[in-house]
């Protein structure tokens, strides 16, 4: 008796929440699906790219061809399984038509089909993992950010001829990113002389580098980490208080010294050499500008985490323009997002291959103390990179895909 | 060489970091048979507190005992409220404590946000002491003399002084206890008040190591029940021995086999439960 | 009561938004995991910290084969079921020699190694990153696995067979037996029963069913990763378990359905999801220890004979 009385209130309940919806709404707002790590390690990474992507829709007062635009905001956790989870709700639940952001590399690999799946839209302006723009292309990706090894293998020929390096030693976050950006470096630097006598792998997440640190060899010229969020606050200090600091000079991915790990950092990150595709220390109009009223209005300079979904947003919003707001025209909205082209980005200019993604400067930086203050100052650019770097595309897509074992560590 | 002598010292300030944390939890293991998913949060929020007080004081020893103390209330106050009545039901304890949990890691999310803090340690522990070739960072050492110091201590009450003889006979058999007018209520709170208060002092001192951030709660909740399984609940000799043996195998497991890194510590766990379900050292 | 509950879960689909549905066919999934552990938790009173290893080791399978040997159905079943089976018969061995609290480690460390390897077992698992672009079977039915509708009927058809199978068993002799080692071990073993190999063939079959339940998971998510075997997750399944009623299977699978929508529907509210589970988790033992299926139960059982009597009592007759 009392069974059916719960089960009957069950159905109904059911029931009421599930008035069929009736497809994609027509007009009113464009509903934007962000998916951002607000909590968990990458927590100061997700405030970067939010607080960035909100920036640009606030100067132009959320309306995007003449529609008001609504910005939905869901944690990641820089977790892949969360992401999934995240992605089901905002397509089906939110009925967004467009989703941007997602942070790890392993979460860009885990959403990919599901994208292709649901035919929506996303803008990947973090998310690097290389084979998303070449050797598994996700259709409804338009990825406006960079691929993990495209500054590692200008940076590699870099460390090599410039620095002078012979041998060097990587520690690495062991996951897709990692891997694609020692990938990256390994192969230039070889070519041009160098050899990588040592590959560590801590894994994603370490706070305690002690077991890493004790192993790597002692009579290497310099160490190449890759480091990611709540780990690049804490290596460079272990880093230096190891003793290895004095003896091997530590260069890197750009993730490592970020902009947005900077300011936690201290006298431990002086010296440091890292390729990406922005320093907050661009010295260009627009870049300036940029700096400016990201520290006025967040108390911080922008990351490339910050500038990359700020330029996401106005990416949307070029593309929208063209398709004169019409975004619930899937296939149209799509075609214009990968026409976009922006001269004037904080970052430089930037246009997409014909892989999708963006071919744009790298710029070799280096930790220096300015006014009391650490920047990335610029030493070195390299204009106009694509993913492939000096290789022609049908060439490099003929090798593997880089990762723990390729390529191989002949030297190791 | 220089190699076997930093991680056999990473192992060591590892595993007193453990010590604290699992001590008290098989203290509390032992004489309760409770078991506390909330022990990871007593740890988290140990260094929240403690990040809190540097941050408005400046003073690390004020941060430490204000962390610890605050935590213990905030554990005294669950098991007055909650366990103490779930005496014999593992699943309720498991499920409660587990609530505790997510209420506190939410709790923390909301009042420190989601970045990862370094609690400021002050610079008279920073950096290393160089002998040779081989470098010691001064914090680890600094996490080896306060866990020595507490196990020291810990020793001390337990084997010399009345209360501690209580405590123990409590631990071995309540029931007797009992019979022999030892007030077991009021000193299985203070057991569990000790654990509190342990747990949350490793986590001010991990944090001015590792750092505090959201999810440190639950990484290290495994850790310090492998530490209480190997060692056996209720021996402070067992988490002595079983957080030394856990420190060094996981340190010596990474560098060695990294791709079996927790395999090399929780099969030995699972090994060692195999043969002696109780523990290296526990008593049934 | 039941009857009507099938029958909704039968042929509401089309008419439900696809996120609920999605949200159901997790559900359904779910319940097969929490089921399963029904077995060992409500019926052999023995409570598992370590339970999702087994459901990983299914999920792991799946997502293993078929994407890098492009393995069908009918391959990646049947392995993922029998190495969740063969996992589960040598880690009942070193569990079973211990109970209560100790059984309670034991698992928590057993499933703490599976879930180790699924994290650094790199080559083998893709630690971290998980393994994704997972097909939908291939069945050969005129309608494609690879959209919702059918593959939640997909899902229904397991949870169906799983539920009747489980029924089966814990009303037979063997189940009944089961019931009895909860009561009272000793009481089985003067009776001349075997106690422990009763208690292993429970823990197999339990791990069986939970490895099931996780190759259609992952075909359900596309994407296994070590999230699903962690500690987290074992310890939410014991909550379904809880909060549905241990012992009487059915409480089991609607705790797993509450959990997941509560989950689910929740955080599309409010971000403080987390504080209201923990609230859950600890209100389902303050106030409902027996869980809903078990407390309706006993509902009826005492509360209302004496109402029906009393009632009885005043109009007479």
């Amino acid at each position: 008796m009392n069974k059916k009385l719960i089960v009957s209130i069950l159905a109904v309940v059911t029931l009421i929440l599930t008035a069929p919806k009736l497809g994609w709404p027509q007009k009113g707002p464009i509903k934007i699906g962000f998916l951002a790590p607000v909590t968990g390690g990458g927590a100061a990474v997700g405030k970067d790219m939010t607080n960035a992507f909100s920036m640009y829709l606030e100067e132009i007062g959320y309306q995007i061809g003449g529609r008001k635009v609504e910005v939905i905001i869901e944690d990641t956790q820089g977790d892949p399984a969360q992401a999934l989870t995240k992605l089901r709700k905002l397509v089906e639940s939110d009925k967004v038509q467009v989703v941007a952001g997602a942070f790890l590399a392993s979460e860009g690999y885990a959403l990919a089909p599901k994208i292709d799946e649901y035919r929506v839209p996303t803008l990947f302006p973090v998310v690097s993992a290389d084979d998303l723009t070449q050797r598994k292309p996700v259709k409804w990706l338009v990825r406006t950010g960079w691929s993990s090894s495209q500054p590692n293998q200008p940076f590699g020929e870099y460390a090599a001829k410039t620095l002078g390096y012979k041998r060097a030693v990587t520690v690495a976050m062991d996951y897709a990113f990692g891997w694609e950006q020692v990938g990256g470096f390994q192969r230039t630097f070889e070519e041009a002389g160098g050899q990588l006598v040592q590959k560590l792998w801590p894994p994603l997440g370490t706070t305690d580098f002690g077991p890493f640190l004790a192993q790597i060899k002692r009579d290497a010229d310099a160490v190449f980490a890759v480091m990611v969020a709540a780990s690049a606050l804490r290596f460079p200090k272990q880093y230096q208080d190891a003793g290895l600091k004095a003896r091997l000079p530590l260069i890197g991915g750009g993730t490592t010294f970020d902009e947005f790990v900077l300011p936690s950092l201290g006298d431990e990150a002086i010296g440091a050499v890292t390729p990406l595709i922005y320093s907050a220390a661009i010295d260009t109009p627009v870049n300036r500008r940029f700096v400016k009223e990201y520290r006025t209005k967040h108390g911080k300079v922008p990351s490339y985490y910050s500038e990359t979904c700020y330029t996401a947003a106005r990416w949307i919003n070029e593309a929208a323009k063209a398709v004169g707001g019409n975004v619930e025209d899937r296939d149209k909205f799509l075609a214009a997002l990968r026409k976009v082209e922006i001269p004037d980005a904080p970052r430089g200019a930037i246009k997409l291959d014909a892989h999708g993604n963006p071919i744009q400067n790298i710029y070799v930086r280096k930790v220096e103390k300015k006014d009391g203050e650490l920047w990335n100052t610029v030493t070195h650019t390299f204009p106009s990179v694509s993913q492939f770097w000096k290789y022609k595309p049908e060439e490099f897509l003929k090798q593997p895909v880089y990762d723990r074992n390729y390529p191989p560590c002949k030297y190791c | 060489m220089e190699f076997w002598v930093s991680q056999t010292f990473n192992g060591i300030s590892y595993g007193a970091l453990l010590f604290l944390l699992a001590g008290g939890l098989s203290l509390i293991f032992g004489m309760m048979r409770i078991v506390n998913m909330t022990h990871g949060s007593y740890y988290l929020l140990g260094g929240y507190v403690a990040l809190t007080v540097i941050w408005r004081t400046g003073s690390f020893v004020l941060a430490i005992f204000a962390g610890a103390l605050a935590i213990t209330l905030i554990g005294v106050c669950e098991w007055n409220a909650f366990l103490k009545r779930l005496s014999g039901q593992e699943l309720g304890q498991v499920l409660t404590t587990m609530g505790f949990a997510l209420i506190f890691q939410d709790l923390a999310l909301i009042i420190w946000g989601g970045d990862p803090y370094t609690i400021p340690v002050p610079s008279v522990l920073s950096g290393a002491y160089q002998i040779g070739d081989f470098y010691f960072p001064i914090y680890r050492i600094f996490i080896i003399a306060v866990a020595a110091a507490v196990a020291l201590v810990l020793w001390l009450v337990l084997e010399q002084t009345r209360v501690g003889a209580m405590m123990r006979a409590t631990v071995d058999d309540p029931e007797m206890a009992r019979g022999v007018g030892i007030n077991v209520h009021g000193i299985s709170m203070a057991v569990f008040a000790l654990g509190a208060f342990l747990a949350a002092v490793a986590g001010v001192v991990a944090g001015g190591f590792v750092g505090v951030y959201p999810g440190a709660d639950f990484e290290i909740l495994p850790y310090a029940f492998v530490v209480v399984i190997v060692g056996g609940m209720g021996s402070l000799k067992g988490a002595l021995v079983g957080s030394m043996l856990v420190g060094l195998l996981d340190n010596f497991g990474k560098a060695l086999f990294p791709e079996l890194s927790y395999f090399t510590l929780f099969a030995p766990m699972a090994a060692i439960l195999a043969v002696r379900p109780t523990g290296l050292y526990g008593r049934a | 009561m039941v009857a009507i509950v099938f029958l909704l879960l039968l042929i509401s689909p089309p008419f439900l938004s696809s996120f609920l549905l999605t949200l159901l066919t997790q559900a359904l999934i779910y319940a097969i995991l929490a089921m399963s552990l029904d077995i060992i938790l409500g019926y052999t009173g023995l409570a598992s910290l370590g339970h999702a290893a087994y459901f990983g080791l299914g999920a792991y399978s799946v997502g293993i084969l078929a994407t890098r040997h492009g393995a069908g159905f009918w391959i990646t079943l049947p392995v993922g079921v029998l190495l969740a089976v063969t996992v589960a018969a040598i880690f009942g061995l070193v569990a079973l020699r211990a109970t209560g609290v100790y059984f309670l480690m034991i698992t928590l460390a057993l499933g703490m190694v599976v879930w180790g390897l699924a994290h650094r077992w790199v080559t083998m698992t893709q630690g971290d990153n998980g393994i994704s672009a997972i097909p939908r079977p291939d069945l050969g039915l005129p309608w494609s696995l690879a959209h919702s509708i059918p593959f939640y009927y997909f899902a229904l058809a397991g949870f169906l067979i799983s539920f009747s199978i489980l029924r089966v068993i814990v009303r037979s002799p063997f189940g009944r037996s089961l019931v009895g080692i909860r009561e009272s071990e000793s009481r089985m073993r003067t009776l001349g029963y075997h106690v422990w190999l009763h208690k292993y063939i429970g823990f197999v079959i339990a791990g069986g069913f939970a490895g099931f339940g996780g190759v259609l998971w992952a075909y359900y998510n596309g994407f296994v990763s070590p999230v699903d075997l962690q500690l987290a997750t074992s310890v939410e399944v014991l909550l379904m378990v809880a909060l549905g009623g241990r012992g009487t299977l059915l409480g089991p699978a609607l705790g797993a359905g509450i959990i997941i929508m509560l989950k689910n529907l929740v955080s599309v509210y409010t971000h403080r999801w987390l504080l209201i589970l923990g609230v859950v988790y600890i209100a389902t033992i303050v106030y409902a220890p027996e869980g809903i299926v078990g407390a309706m139960r006993q509902w009826r059982r005492r509360v209302r004979p004496a109402l029906v009597r009393s009632l009885e009592d005043q109009f007479g007759g």
